[in-house]
């Protein structure tokens, strides 16, 4: 992983002072909320709907168990013992207390963790796969340069001043886990020739004007990166809108002028900016290469895994659910689920960030990633081990078999916590996954994303969830509507609207009948409910979904 | 015709710990609704609006909230209301829990 240099370490050290220094501003009333909001956002602290809220990068969803044992620490000192981990891999603190805030800042920089870009209409956390470096589909792990995109994007001084936020996500994989196709800018590492670069998609997003990402450039070589992310951001920032909040993203800005004209006006503010590199960002992405090269897999027999597979149904049905394939023999990707049914998805106690972080030092070379799906992923286990920790998981709640699986549910905060939601989302998630708990149908449902967001921002990604949930405000009460046929993937789909909303004392018994209706329609066990729809078309699905329009029109 | 206007009360986020307080009509920010001084004349409603967004060493982002007048005084028209009196329905903590110690 990355070590912070004595650089990193005096530019964080600065930057907390002087957010410090703003904060007391603040208190004692020098700076007035509009002149301080701005430096707060940068800074990751927003006010919600109870409360502040900071929001903690975690860069391309990567920590060691140092890092989540603070993450912990925060969570119990000044927040209620817990912690929200997002759709952007970042972790939310939802009842921090402005005076104790550039403390936590602090506290965080003890392990090089911060909370700058994590708001404001800047660069954010740069996202990227959270099976980077343990899957065999791998051009080549995407942190290094995720990391070099992070160093260059923070505090850089053109982009402090968008027009609106700006997210950039980075795979190296085949399948894309990265969502890259739903971002301003999104990266694939592809090979042309031998050599490794990157297909450079923009203009994706999703929110009130969902767009799926074009290709600006088919290969871009490594060494160019850094220039043409710089063009594509300084076109963005002079051309882009800033008459309407709701059209300053650069997708619109795309969809307005055309990827030929975007794709031109970059490639003539290329050259200047290219020539400007010397070549240090090069020497930067070797040492990150190295600093992210994988740890020595041991060899060993995985008879202890095979023994236990073999006799315990909950182990199976645990592992066949939760693991992963890894590209080292013997050796599996652990995905921990934070949506125990009934649970609030993604939330983790204190408690349970400190045994993740002892079993990724014990059994987990020391590493942890957070996905975008909201779950903590363990990226490297031995088999051998896997009963061991398994056995651990379950004494504190995370041992949950539902990964991919309908109550594996994506939710924003929602109307629980945001200050910008038309609805609830959390309890709706709980309900949905308590239910078909009970219905003891989740394994025999097989893969299936619902997503839910609270407001039409889409944090919730309701747009690329097999179905998605948007919760609105409807004449004073929360109405909840769905969309069908969404995908996240490589072969990004924006999901289609089914029809009218439903209340929130409907929404669950409508999932129900879409659920139960998909077990009728599909051909075999292995259509899953998104094949079944592509296959079918939407109209069997709306017709289990509205059973009183099906019996009007008879 | 203008639409008749319909109580309202003042209320924010405190500075220092960002919970929802309200105005009371003796100049003081409360925790609970119930001690809120409710507005029902429009003129008077931007006053009191008015002198909310001065103390901006004690509030941030004050606004008009309606209510209707119930047994225990103004009571919440709108769920987004009901929540910030409540607080989150995941966990007991917020408004909830500090009413119930």
């Amino acid at each position: 992983m990355y070590q912070y240099t004595d650089f990193d370490r005096d530019f964080l050290a600065e930057r907390n002072a002087q957010f410090r220094a703003q904060v007391e501003r603040r208190i004692d009333g020098s700076l007035t909320e509009d002149e301080f909001k701005p430096l707060r956002l940068m800074n990751g602290v927003y006010l919600q709907l109870h409360a502040y809220m900071l929001r903690v990068a975690i860069p391309y969803g990567t920590l060691n168990s140092a890092q989540m044992r603070h993450l912990a620490l925060l969570a119990e000192k000044w927040d209620k013992g817990y912690g929200h981990f997002t759709t952007r891999q970042n972790i939310q603190y939802n009842w921090p207390q402005l005076r104790d805030i550039p403390d936590m800042l602090d506290a965080l920089a003890e392990v090089g963790l911060h909370a700058i870009q994590t708001s404001g209409n800047t660069i954010r956390n740069v996202t990227a796969d959270h099976f980077a470096g343990a899957v065999g589909d791998e051009i080549a792990d995407p942190r290094p340069v995720a990391e070099l995109i992070r160093q260059w994007s923070t505090d850089h001084p053109e982009f402090q001043f968008l027009g609106r936020k700006f997210k950039i996500a980075v795979t190296g994989a085949e399948h894309d886990r990265a969502v890259t196709r739903a971002h301003d800018i999104g990266l694939r590492m592809v090979r042309r020739n031998g050599q490794p670069g990157y297909e450079v998609i923009v203009g994706g997003g999703l929110g009130r004007t969902p767009m799926i990402g074009k290709v600006i450039r088919e290969f871009l070589s490594q060494e160019d990166l850094l220039p043409y992310l710089e063009s594509v951001l300084a076109v963005y920032n002079q051309l882009g809108r800033r008459d309407n909040k709701y059209k300053a993203r650069i997708k619109i800005t795309v969809h307005e002028n055309g990827i030929e004209k975007i794709r031109e006006l970059v490639e003539a503010e290329f050259p200047a900016r290219r020539a400007r590199f010397s070549g240090i960002d090069q020497v930067l992405l070797a040492k990150f290469e190295a600093a992210f090269a994988n740890p020595d897999f041991r060899t060993a027999s995985t008879d202890v895994y095979d023994v236990a597979h073999g006799s315990d149904p909950v182990f199976r049905a645990w592992a066949d659910t939760n693991l992963f394939a890894h590209k080292a023999p013997g050796y599996a990707i652990v995905s921990i689920s934070l949506k125990a049914h009934g649970k609030t998805p993604g939330d983790a106690t204190a408690e349970q960030m400190r045994v993740m972080a002892d079993l990724a030092e014990q059994y987990g070379h020391d590493e942890l990633r957070i996905s975008h799906e909201q779950n903590v992923i363990l990226p490297h286990v031995h088999k051998s081990d896997l009963p061991a920790l398994h056995a651990t998981l379950k004494k504190h709640g995370l041992a949950t078999a539902n990964i991919g699986l309908i109550s594996d549910i994506i939710a924003c905060p929602g109307m629980d916590y945001c200050a910008l939601a038309t609805a609830r989302s959390i309890p709706i998630a709980q309900e949905i996954a308590t239910r078909f708990d009970e219905l003891k149908l989740e394994h025999d449902v097989g893969p299936l994303k619902i997503k839910i967001s609270g407001c039409i921002n889409a944090c919730g990604h309701h747009h690329v969830g097999h179905i998605g949930i948007l919760g609105l405000d409807r004449a004073g009460v929360e109405n909840y509507q769905i969309t069908l046929g969404g995908d996240g993937t490589e072969d990004t789909t924006i999901g289609e609207r089914a029809g009218p909303g439903f209340s929130a004392d409907e929404i669950v018994p409508a999932i129900e009948r879409l659920v139960l209706g998909y077990l009728d329609l599909r051909e075999s066990r292995e259509e899953t409910f998104l094949d079944a729809y592509r296959r079918l078309g939407a109209a069997p699905f709306k017709a289990a979904l509205y059973p009183e329009a099906r019996a009007d029109a008879a | 015709m203008a639409r008749p206007f319909t109580p309202k009360v003042v209320t924010a986020n405190a500075l220092l710990e960002g919970d929802v307080i309200y105005q009371t009509a003796d100049d003081r920010w409360s925790r609970t609704l119930s001690e809120a001084e409710v507005l029902r004349d429009e003129a008077l409603a931007k006053q009191r609006l008015d002198f909310a967004a001065q103390q901006a060493g004690e509030v941030v982002g004050a606004y008009l909230a309606e209510v209707k007048i119930g047994a225990n005084g103004p009571e919440p028209t709108h769920f987004r209301e009901e929540f910030r009196l409540t607080g989150p329905s995941n966990y007991f903590h917020g408004k909830q829990a500090e009413t119930a110690s």
